[in-house]
């Protein structure tokens, strides 16, 4: 696993209280790991912290697996 | 006319993080306070308080019991002691079952005098510093005052009223009696009542400390800095933590073979219309407030036996409020004992109201009444009147008068009595 994925993976855990198995790529946040869309408002801000990219509110919108997440990281981060 | 019992009661205080082992601790002659642990107070005037203990603590308190991680990140403590508190009550009356035509009839009076004080702190610090994109989405609703009723009503399916008082440090008082009203006016059958409170933060400390309100004379002592009462008293000690009663009607608690711990019989309210920390220089707002309790009540002033005091240790409030006592009981006084556990779990502001009737009404089903700490020499005026000093006390307890008083002017007092046998 990459170091964004376990990066990725550790955030969601912390903040949605998930157990950490659950957190697989393909697993959406709202319909697998219990989030609502306040809670991705949050990821995205921590996302943004952890790696120092900017994820624009459309962009955000379209993130809904942790795999999506990980994906716009890796292409996006400085 | 429909009569409102007590059936349930959960605690989270400074001195456990449930009923019994916060009232064994509180006839024990325990206290909470401490110095503060939450943050550095060194530059603060006041860098006491009665914090609520870690899990890990003896007295400690377990979030992780009732309340989902997500949400404890997500919310200020007060919600999450609030939470705690009402699952406990629930608990205890047997109520976490409900069907969903008595969760129709079940509502939520859980109140705070202040509300997410530390979130809105933190919050605004991370706004100032690092911009309004990195301020929580969470952060309104992890604030807001009615948001521990709003909680609970989620997490228990609760859809009858929903309502959250906010009289400074009567609310917990005021959440029991408008909550028993709401079952007296059949808009329910069942509440969860109380009031929650954590404030110790430091806006909270400073800004208190600069209203004159705290204790600043015992730092190096923080278990001798509450004493109401007492000639050397210098100003409250801020705690923290949540009390909430499941109020039940009568009938209803009865046919279900319920245990019933009290009934709520008087509730009086007033307004000082005075000054907006200052009591009344003679206290007749409060001597209002419980003569309207009692005048609801039925009862004499003979009848009662216990009176927890609003007594939070200020220079000014103790003696107003004896003073009122003392006119509105007239000789009836010398068969009364009257104590302030604020002595042992500091003033717990919304909460108070909420977890002092849960003493009141420990104190009728254990007959004993708890003790007023550090009482070592009586302002002149006390004389008289038994304020319990230091040590819990066996006695009758037949019936109990719970009096909060807030900023503002606002005053409330509750009367219950023991259940009939």
């Amino acid at each position: 696993m990459s170091d964004t994925a376990e990066r990725v993976k550790k955030i969601v855990v912390e903040h949605l209280g998930v157990e950490a198995d659950k957190v697989t790529e393909d697993a959406s946040f709202i319909d697998d790991l219990g989030a609502d869309s306040l809670d991705i408002v949050e990821l995205v801000m921590a996302f943004e912290e952890e790696f120092g990219v900017e994820i624009p509110d459309d962009a955000a919108e379209k993130i809904s697996t942790v795999a999506d997440a990980i994906k716009y990281i890796e292409e996006n981060k400085g | 006319m429909r009569r409102v019992v007590v059936t349930g009661m959960g605690l989270v205080t400074p001195l456990g993080g449930d009923v019994e082992t916060t009232w064994s601790n509180i006839l024990a002659g325990r206290s909470g306070a401490a110095p503060i642990t939450r943050f550095d107070a060194s530059e603060h005037k006041c860098r006491i308080a009665c914090e609520v203990k870690p899990a890990d603590h003896e007295f400690g308190f377990d979030a992780s019991k009732r309340v989902d991680h997500k949400i404890q990140r997500q919310v200020d403590p007060f919600i999450v002691y609030g939470i705690d508190a009402a699952g406990q009550a629930l608990e205890h009356a047997g109520l976490t079952e409900m069907s969903e035509a008595e969760r129709l009839r079940a509502g939520c009076s859980i109140g705070a005098g202040i509300g997410g004080l530390p979130g809105i702190e933190s919050e605004s610090l991370v706004l100032a510093n690092k911009g309004p994109g990195r301020v929580s989405p969470h952060f309104v609703h992890g604030r807001l005052i009615n948001l521990v009723s709003g909680q609970v009503s989620i997490k228990y399916g609760l859809m009858g009223p929903n309502h959250a008082v906010v009289t400074a440090c009567s609310t917990g008082a005021h959440s029991i009696g408008d909550a028993a009203r709401m079952i007296k006016d059949d808009d329910a059958d069942v509440m969860l009542a109380g009031g929650a409170e954590s404030t110790i933060c430091p806006i909270g400390i400073a800004g208190f400390a600069q209203a004159r309100a705290l204790s600043t004379a015992f730092n190096d002592e923080p278990q001798r800095a509450s004493r109401p009462y007492d000639k050397a008293r210098d100003g409250f000690v801020m705690g923290e933590g949540a009390g909430v009663v499941v109020l039940e009607e009568y009938e209803r608690a009865k046919a279900r073979g319920a245990t019933i711990y009290a009934e709520v019989i008087g509730y009086g309210l007033s307004g000082d219309a005075y000054h907006v920390t200052a009591p009344h220089p003679e206290g007749s707002g409060a001597f209002r407030s419980m003569e309207m309790a009692l005048r609801k009540s039925g009862l004499s002033p003979a009848d009662i036996d216990y009176i927890n005091a609003h007594g939070t240790s200020t220079p000014l409030g103790d003696e107003l409020e004896l003073g009122a006592v003392r006119r509105l009981f007239g000789d009836a006084i010398s068969g009364v004992s009257m104590s302030s556990t604020k002595s042992a779990i500091g003033h717990l502001l919304g909460g108070a109201g909420a977890v002092e009737s849960i003493f009141c009404i420990l104190a009728m089903r254990d007959q004993i009444v708890p003790p007023t700490l550090n009482l070592d020499d009586p302002s002149d005026g006390c004389e008289g009147v038994d304020l319990v000093p230091h040590k819990a006390k066996k006695r009758e307890v037949r019936a109990v008068l719970n009096n909060s008083f807030g900023f503002g002017g606002t005053n409330a007092s509750l009367i219950m009595r023991k259940p009939e046998d």
